[in-house]
């Protein structure tokens, strides 16, 4: 192995060359990257193996000694997923190490075939090894980016909306599964307090099932609304969802509902102390038309 | 993966639960949990490291950062040489809301995290562990 | 010794909890509370407890005894300013604090004990109208 390590310190300017030559360019994709930054990651990377090497077989490269060599495809593969390098250009940053590699043990230890072999043997165990390392650090950083996406979507996708000073609305539409419904109770209640609303109508006209888990979500949510010192209507209770809620036996005794959102905002609008009334015969805009003279427009 | 970071703090009084709520709550915040999973982790050790101080006579507390591939997750040890847990199924039970019952709060911590896992022997001490992924 | 301030404004008491508490001092709170109720003839306890990131069993406790204490004292809680944060977790962790009373702000807390337009009383007990 120290064999491998030695070959490379020797020869590590010439490799370096040509591995970034070899990279090709796509690989080098100089619109994200520049010629310098891209010399520089592979003189930390190639200095690092050489560390490495020198402490174990690179078949234990989650050793200690190669944690800088770790780190830095970690970081650097991250970092690229994020830039939007592909998966292939990824990969073929590293595996393009291989030739230069190879060219190398071949010109230093031709005289001898077993050692050149077992050399090269370790060459490749090497660069595979850090290509497959490479590729886990990518794809993590790539599900962290769909996963934080896929957060931003479920908030949008759940506007709260204030229907009057301290009533507030919450339309949800599509299925609720337990990710969603969490994201969109943190939300309602954040908003309550932001709005020091006193009432939070949830409303499920379009959402087309409800079974135990979303029913138990709910509750929580209106459980944890009461704590706060606010109060929750469900809305939009179709009848299917009605037999649903029977069906599982869910008790939801504690729990106002009603079957549609206006009559839900009504009764918001009666606990909060408010009536919406009737101007009287008296105002202009209930007269009729017939009543009094014509107005600018109809002239 | 790189080496895990490890910190004891030691639970012998009720100041030193504040201490330990502290902590975890300054590892949630590097580790950038959010806020919803940081007040449950830390109101979860809260109520362990207040078990270990009542009811355990006493012990510590380990909090440590595990991961698996890209996952991130912090990890709490509450360990203690009391008198143990003579059933475990009973006190996994929630009966802190009758105010009496042995309010050990297991049940409702087990609740706010990911992972859970006691190790009692009575007359010699308990082990509470618990994990609460990002 | 630390302690956390209970404020008199009529008969109304006021108390903000700004401080991690450790158990000793929640104790401590619960002794004070009962202590003024019946030494001012208190008939409302406000508690504001939104710089509170952690309410835990023990403080939920707490906050229980001490609206059960006051009302055998003839007097009324209200807990305002719970943090979603924590009422998600309290829910989560199955403490559902029966007996005790919430709003969102002090002024809903105010409203809630002395009723709605009745601005606040600095001692006259006659309006007290529970929305």
């Amino acid at each position: 192995m120290s064999d491998l390590a030695e070959i490379i310190s020797r020869n590590e300017d010439q490799i370096r060359a040509e591995w970034i030559r070899d990279m090709g360019t796509s690989v080098q994709r100089a619109d994200l990257m520049s010629k310098t930054e891209l010399n520089e990651q592979c003189k930390t990377l190639l200095g690092g193996v050489v560390q490495g090497m020198k402490s174990s077989a690179p078949s234990d490269i989650k050793t200690a000694g190669w944690t800088t060599v770790r780190e830095f495809l970690e970081g650097i593969s991250a970092s690229r997923a994020r830039q939007g390098f592909s998966p292939t250009e990824v990969a073929n940053f590293v595996l393009s190490l291989k030739p230069p590699l190879f060219i190398a043990v071949r010109h230093d230890l031709n005289k001898s075939q077993d050692k050149m072999f077992d050399t090269l043997r370790d060459a490749t165990d090497l660069v595979d090894a850090l290509a497959l390392l490479t590729m886990e650090a990518y794809i993590a950083t790539r599900e962290e980016l769909i996963h934080r996406q896929q957060q931003e979507l479920m908030e949008l996708s759940t506007p709260v909306v204030k229907l009057w000073d301290g009533i507030l609305a919450l339309p949800i539409i599509g299925t609720l599964d337990s990710a969603r419904t969490q994201v969109v109770m943190e939300n309602l209640l954040q908003t309550v307090v932001a709005t020091n609303s006193r009432f939070a109508i949830i409303d499920i006209t379009g959402v087309p099932t409800v079974d135990t888990l979303v029913a138990q979500h709910l509750l929580k949510t209106i459980t944890a609304a009461r704590l706060m010192g606010a109060e929750c209507i469900i809305s939009g209770v179709r009848p299917q969802i009605a037999q649903t809620i029977v069906h599982l036996g869910i008790n939801l005794e504690d729990v106002m509902t009603r079957a549609n959102l206006s009559d839900a905002f009504g009764l918001a609008l009666q606990m909060s102390g408010r009536a919406v009334v009737r101007k009287t015969a008296a105002t202009a805009e209930s007269k009729g038309i017939l009543a009094g003279p014509m107005t600018k427009q109809e002239k | 993966m790189s080496e895990t970071r490890r910190e004891t703090l030691p639970l012998k009084n009720s100041n030193d639960v504040v201490l330990a709520r502290q902590k975890v709550r300054q590892w949630a915040t590097e580790l950038r949990f959010t806020l919803v999973d940081q007040t449950k982790l830390v109101t979860a050790a809260s109520e362990l490291a207040r078990n270990t101080l009542d009811h355990g006579k006493g012990g510590a507390m380990a909090i440590e950062q595990v991961g698996v591939g890209g996952r991130v997750g912090l990890k709490l040890i509450f360990e203690d040489q009391g008198p143990g847990i003579p059933d475990i199924e009973i006190a996994l039970k929630d009966g802190f809301t009758t105010g009496n019952g042995m309010g050990l709060g297991l049940g409702g911590s087990k609740r706010l995290v990911n992972e859970f896992s006691i190790d009692s022997t009575p007359g010699k001490g308990t082990r509470v562990t618990v994990v609460r992924w990002k | 010794m630390e302690r956390i301030p209970v404020l008199r404004m009529g008969s109304l008491l006021l108390i903000t909890i700004q401080v991690d508490m450790h158990d000793k001092l929640a104790l401590q709170l619960q002794d004070d509370v009962t202590n003024r109720i019946a030494e001012w003839g208190s008939k409302g306890v406000l508690i504001d407890i939104s710089s509170l990131e952690i309410v835990d069993s023990f403080i939920g406790r707490m906050l229980a005894n001490i609206a059960s204490m006051s009302r055998v004292l003839g007097a009324e809680t209200v807990v305002v300013g719970m943090q979603p944060a924590v009422a998600i977790t309290l829910v989560e962790l199955g403490m559902s604090l029966p007996g005790v009373r919430t709003a969102l702000s002090v002024e809903a807390g105010m409203e809630l004990l002395y009723g709605v337009g009745a601005g606040f009383r600095t001692g006259s007990e006659d309006e007290r109208d529970e929305a």
